[in-house]
């Protein structure tokens, strides 16, 4: 299956649905530190990987296949949802992705300067996700 | 106060760029791999060492692994439900919350103790 970017999306969505999305990064970014600041880094880690967004995201997967498939004078509910769980599957895999870059920051954080560090995790995330994606499709 | 505001413009910036990244892509399957970006950890550990340092900063991304197993059950729980029953995303991701809190909160007590 090939890869490829649909900038028709971006026409979708609404202004609100991109607001709902940074309210909550921001919104969790900042109770991340809050937490980090009350209870220690050990808890405040934790959600570095908390699911802030997943759903408003989900919702929004959903809402989009749902309408494509109404306007085509179909039915979408089921297309919608079975479209969120894909999105939500490609999540799992990069879940793996996600272990490793925080794995790399927990071992090289104190030795190697900030920007390579969160540099070398974001490419090891990128890299070990797509790999991931890979092995999944061909089993 | 300062620092809480500037977390939360750049951490809405970081995560809604990566959501919007994995708007464009298909499949959906390939997209969904930016539904687990490291956006709020990026977000918030390079303030994070500037500040406090770089071991709080391993400190907190050892507990991340938690998360991230965490974020690895709860979306399969959710990829699951949602293509054996007829329930909306919103719910789904909603009551899908506890397992996130309990597995993380779980691992960290049990296993990065």
């Amino acid at each position: 299956m090939q890869i490829k970017v649909d900038p028709s999306v971006i026409g979708q969505t609404r202004w609100y649905e991109y607001a709902i999305r940074f309210l909550f990064g921001g919104l969790i970014t900042a109770v991340a530190g809050i937490i980090a600041k009350e209870f220690g880094p050990g808890i405040g880690g934790l959600f570095l990987a908390f699911p802030a967004i997943f759903p408003a995201s989900a919702t929004l997967i959903e809402k989009h296949e749902k309408q494509k498939k109404e306007e085509k004078g179909l039915r979408g509910t089921r297309r919608g949802r079975e479209a969120a769980s894909v999105d939500a599957a490609g999540s799992a895999m990069g879940s793996v992705g996600l272990l490793v870059f925080a794995l790399i920051v927990w071992q090289f954080a104190p030795r190697y300067s900030t920007w390579m560090v969160l540099m070398g995790g974001t490419v090891a995330w990128l890299t070990v996700s797509v790999l991931m994606w890979h092995v999944r499709k061909r089993v | 106060m300062n620092q809480i505001i500037i977390r939360f413009l750049v951490g809405g910036a970081v995560v809604s760029a990566f959501a919007i990244i994995g708007d464009l892509l298909k499949p959906k399957s390939f997209a969904g791999l930016f539904g687990a970006a490291p956006s709020v950890a990026l977000a918030t550990l390079g303030l994070t060492i500037a500040t406090e340092g770089a071991s709080y900063a391993a400190t907190e991304s050892r507990s991340m692994i938690a998360g991230a197993i965490a974020l690895m059950a709860f979306a399969s729980c959710v990829s699951w439900v949602m293509m054996h029953y007829k329930v909306s995303a919103l719910l789904v991701t909603i009551c899908s919350l506890p397992l996130w809190f309990g597995i993380a909160f779980g691992l960290k007590y049990i296993w990065l103790k």
